[in-house]
C-alpha cells in the first residue's frame, strides 16, 4: 500500500538527519512515539511532538527508556505503528524489551542515534560502538534486523524500510544512526505519498475461534491481531505454544526459538541491502557503514593513485549480516579492511565469514569524530603488502 | 458437577486448573473481578488485561480477554501505550506488590501523575511469592522472608498513600475477605475515568503466610476478618503497616481531574485549529 | 438467624453446585457461608483434598458468597424464590 499523504512532506528540503528520520517515520505511518530525551537523539522526538498533532499521531514522553520501550509495544497491539528513539545508555536500558518484542513478535522500530561510549561517554559526539549490542544486547537466542543510514536522505528512506521490514517479519528493527548524521543537514528529497511503498501489517483473515496466535505462514511469519477485535488472544514473554499460552518445556522451546531465528536467517536474501562498488580485479575491499562510509571514497581514491585496486562494500542492513556476500568476495580478493568508529565490532563478523581465505584488517576509531582518510589509507596499504 | 459455573466464560478453561496454591487470595481476587466485569456490563471484546511477572502476573493468562503477560514491573507503561493507541479500550492492569511497587514503582507514580485512564488492581501478599517468598516493598517490619531470614527491618510502603500522593483519582484498599466490598470497589474503579487503584490484601499460605504464622489461607482470612477496620472516610495517613496491628480498609480517594488523554486531545485540537500549517 | 429468615418464612432458597475435583480444600466457602450450609466432606478428591459438602440445603439462601470467595471457581450457588411458604 502507499503512504498516507497527510504524513508526507513532499518536496526538497534541507534537513538534519534527526528531522529526516522523523519525517520518514511519519511517512511510514508511524502514529505512536514514546521516548525519553537523550542526546543526540532528542531532536527526533522534539520534531515528532511538533508534527504529531497534525498527522493524528500520539507522542508521549515516558518516565524512562524502560517505559518507552514497552509503551510502544502496547501501542502496536492497540493497532498503531510505533517507534522509540534513544542513544547508547538508553539503548542499554531497552534491551529487556527488545527481547520481549522478539519473543512476542511485535513489529516496532528502535532508533539508536549512537554516541561515544561506553557508559555516559561522549554525549554530543558520534560513535558506532553499539553495533554488536544491537544484535546481541538482549539475553537469549534471537535475531533482529538493523539498518545503518549514511546521510539524512538515507535517514528518511531507510526508516521507512525499517518500518516495512518490522511489519513484514514481525520483529523489532534497530535503526542505527549516529550523532554525526543526526546533526548534519543535507538535501533530503521527499517524494509524493503515492511513490512511497508501505508494507501493511499482516492481520489475519481468520475469525476468532479459528485463528491461532502463532501459527506461521510459509515464510515463518505469523499473521497478527490487535486488541479490541474479539480475538481474546494472549501475548506473553514466556516460551509459548501456537496458541500463545505459556508452556515451560524443552519441546516448546525447540519449536519456538529456532523458528524465530530462521524467520530472519532464512529470509536474509530478501532483507539484505548492500551498496558495493568492487571492480573485477579489486585486491582490497573496504567494508564500512554509516557515516564512516563517507570518508572511505577519499581513502580509496588515494589508494588507487598509489596503484592499489580497491573496492568498497557498504552493508546498509548490517544485521542479519550479509555473510554470503563476504564469503564470495573472500574467494577473489586479497584482503578486507573494515573501517568502523569503534574498536572492532563488525570486523569480527567479516573475519568470521572470511574464515581465513583472505586477510582481514581493522581501521578502528575509539569515537568522537570520523576517521581521517589517511588512517584508512594506511590500513589499505598495510593490507596490500 | 451438574452445570458449569456461569463465570467460566470469563476464564480460559483450557488452561485450568491454575497454578495458584490452595488458599491463595489471587483466585478470589479474580473471582471478584469477573463479577465486577459482569456488573459493569463493559463489552468484553474491548476489555484488555495487562499483567507483569509474579503469581499475580499470571492472572492475564487465565482470563478470556485480550491479555498481555509483559515484563517485570512494566505492565503499566505497556497499558499506557495500549490505551493511547486505542482509546476505546478499557485497559486493566492486574499485578502484584513487588511488580507494581518495587521494580514498577516509577511507572506507577508516573501513570498516576499523568492520570492515565487505566485501572490498576494490586494484589498485595507482602512478598515476592513466585520466586520463593523474598521480602518486598510491602513486607512489614519483623516479618520473615527468604531474604530476610531474621526478620525485615525495612519500613514498607504505604501503598494507598503512594498512589494518592502521586495523583490517583480513585484509591481503595480491601482484603480478600471483603469480597462484596472489593467487588464494588472494582466496579467503581472500572467505571472511573482516570487512574484508579485498588490494593487487595491477600493470603500467601505457602510462603509469606507459612513464614509468619498464617499457615493457611483460612487463618489469614480469619485474621483479616478480625483485624480489619472499616471507616466511613478513611485517610491514607491512618493506615498502619505493622505485622500484627490492624488493616485499615475502605475507599480513600475518589476525585475528579482531567486525564492525560483529555489534555492531549484538547491541546492537539487547539493546535490544529489555530495553525492550519503542519 | 439472618434478616432473610424468619421463624415462618425464608424468602430465598439456593442450589449449590460443587466441582469436587477442582476444589483445593481451602475452606473459605465453609467458613464464610452466612448460614453454615457447608462442611468439609470426609471423602478425598483425586488430589487429596476434602471438598465441601452440603449439610443443610434448607438453610441456603442462594447468596453465592461461596461462589464469590472460591479461589478455584469450584463452587457456586443459584438463588431462587422460596415457594414453600408456611404463611401465605
Amino acid at each position: 500500500m502507499k503512504a498516507d499523504p497527510a504524513g508526507v512532506l513532499t518536496g526538497t528540503h534541507f534537513l538534519r538527519g534527526n528531522d529526516a528520520c522523523c519525517e520518514g517515520a511519519i511517512a511510514a505511518g508511524c502514529r505512536f512515539v514514546a521516548g525519553y530525551p537523550i542526546t543526540p537523539s532528542t531532536g527526533i522526538i522534539e520534531r515528532i511532538s511538533k508534527r504529531f498533532p497534525y498527522t493524528k499521531g500520539e507522542f508521549i514522553q515516558m518516565e524512562d527508556e524502560l517505559a518507552s520501550s514497552i509503551a510502544i509495544q502496547g501501542a502496536v497491539w492497540g493497532g498503531a505503528r510505533a517507534m522509540t528513539v534513544t542513544s547508547g545508555p538508553g539503548f542499554s536500558l531497552m534491551m529487556e524489551h527488545i527481547g520481549l518484542a522478539v519473543m512476542s513478535e511485535t513489529p516496532c522500530v528502535f532508533v539508536n542515534v549512537q554516541r561515544g561510549g561506553p557508559s555516559t561517554g561522549l554525549p554530543t559526539l558520534p560513535g558506532q560502538a553499539d553495533m554488536m549490542q544491537a544484535r546481541w544486547g538482549s539475553h537469549g537466542d534471537y535475531e533482529v534486523i538493523a539498518l545503518c543510514p549514511d546521510s539524512p536522505q538515507e535517514c528518511f528512506d531507510l526508516v521507512i524500510r525499517a518500518f516495512n521490514l518490522a511489519e513484514k517479519y514481525r520483529v523489532p528493527v534497530m535503526f542505527m544512526m549516529d550523532e554525526c548524521i543526526a546533526h548534519m543537514s543535507e538535501k533530503v528529497v521527499i517524494p509524493e505519498a503515492g511513490e512511497i511503498e508501505i508494507e501493511p501489517r499482516r492481520y489475519t483473515d481468520l475469525p476468532p475461534g479459528e485463528y491461532q496466535m502463532y501459527q506461521p505462514d510459509d515464510d515463518l511469519v505469523c499473521p497478527m491481531v490487535k486488541a479490541g477485535d474479539g480475538y481474546r488472544f494472549h501475548v506473553t514473554g514466556l516460551t509459548h505454544d501456537q496458541r500463545g499460552y505459556p508452556v515451560i518445556s524443552p519441546e516448546c522451546q525447540e519449536e519456538l526459538i529456532p523458528r524465530l531465528i530462521d524467520k530472519i536467517i532464512k529470509n536474509e536474501p530478501d532483507i539484505r541491502m548492500i551498496h558495493q562498488d568492487i571492480p573485477e580485479d579489486a585486491e582490497i575491499v573496504v567494508v564500512s557503514y554509516g557515516i564512516t562510509s563517507r570518508i572511505v571514497p577519499m581513502a580509496i581514491q588515494m589508494a588507487s593513485e598509489k596503484g592499489i585496486k580497491v573496492g568498497s562494500l557498504r552493508p546498509v542492513v548490517v544485521w542479519p549480516f550479509p555473510e554470503q556476500v563476504i564469503r564470495e568476495l573472500a574467494d577473489r580478493v586479497k584482503a578486507f579492511v573494515v573501517v568502523e568508529m569503534n574498536c572492532g565490532q563488525i570486523y569480527y563478523e567479516v573475519e568470521r565469514c572470511v574464515a581465513g581465505k583472505a586477510g582481514v584488517y581493522l581501521a578502528p576509531h575509539a569515537g568522537g569524530t570520523v576517521h581521517k582518510p589517511e588512517q584508512i589509507l594506511n590500513k589499505i596499504l598495510e593490507a596490500a603488502k | 458437577m451438574t452445570e458449569p459455573n456461569p463465570i467460566e466464560s470469563y476464564l480460559r478453561m483450557d488452561r485450568m486448573p491454575h497454578i495458584w496454591c490452595p488458599g491463595c487470595g489471587i483466585g478470589t481476587s479474580v473471582n471478584c473481578f469477573i463479577r465486577a466485569l459482569q456488573e459493569t456490563r463493559l463489552p468484553l471484546d474491548k476489555v484488555s488485561i495487562v499483567s507483569g511477572i509474579g503469581c499475580t502476573g499470571r492472572v492475564a493468562g487465565y482470563l478470556n480477554l485480550d491479555s498481555f503477560h509483559t515484563t517485570h514491573g512494566r505492565a503499566i507503561p505497556f497499558a499506557t501505550g495500549l490505551k493511547l493507541a486505542n482509546q476505546d479500550l478499557k485497559v486493566v492492569v492486574f499485578s502484584g506488590d513487588g511488580d507494581l511497587v518495587s521494580i514498577g514503582g516509577n511507572h506507577l507514580i508516573h501513570a498516576a501523575q499523568r492520570n492515565m485512564d487505566i485501572t490498576v488492581f494490586c494484589v498485595n501478599n507482602f512478598n515476592y511469592a513466585m520466586t520463593g517468598g523474598q521480602y518486598g516493598p510491602t513486607t512489614p517490619i519483623s516479618a520473615t522472608a527468604s531474604t530476610a531470614p531474621y526478620g525485615s527491618f525495612q519500613m514498607p510502603f504505604n501503598v494507598p498513600k503512594l498512589a494518592e500522593s502521586a495523583g490517583a483519582v480513585y484509591v481503595a484498599r480491601w482484603t480478600t475477605y471483603h469480597v462484596r466490598q472489593l467487588k464494588k470497589s472494582m466496579v467503581d474503579a472500572l467505571n472511573k475515568k482516570g487512574f484508579s487503584f485498588v490494593e487487595i490484601i491477600s493470603p500467601c499460605p505457602t510462603l509469606y503466610g507459612r513464614k509468619n504464622k498464617l499457615r493457611d489461607g483460612l487463618t489469614a482470612m480469619q485474621w483479616y476478618k478480625k483485624h480489619s477496620v472499616m471507616k466511613q472516610h478513611p485517610s491514607t495517613a491512618e493506615i498502619d503497616l505493622g505485622l500484627r496491628t490492624y488493616i485499615l480498609v475502605g475507599k480513600f480517594v475518589d476525585i475528579e481531574r482531567p486525564t492525560f488523554l483529555d489534555g492531549m486531545n484538547a491541546r492537539y485540537e487547539q493546535v490544529r485549529n489555530s495553525n492550519k500549517r503542519g | 438467624m439472618t434478616p432473610a429468615q424468619t421463624k415462618h418464612h425464608q424468602k430465598y432458597r439456593g442450589e449449590v453446585h460443587i466441582d469436587q475435583e477442582r476444589c483445593k480444600g481451602c475452606g473459605f466457602c465453609i467458613e464464610f457461608c452466612p448460614t453454615k450450609v457447608l462442611a468439609f466432606s470426609r471423602e478425598f478428591n483425586a488430589k487429596g483434598y476434602h471438598p465441601p459438602v452440603v449439610v443443610d440445603i434448607d438453610k441456603c439462601m442462594g447468596c453465592n458468597l461461596c461462589g464469590l470467595y472460591c479461589p478455584d471457581f469450584a463452587i457456586y450457588a443459584v438463588r431462587f424464590e422460596n415457594n414453600k411458604n408456611k404463611n401465605s
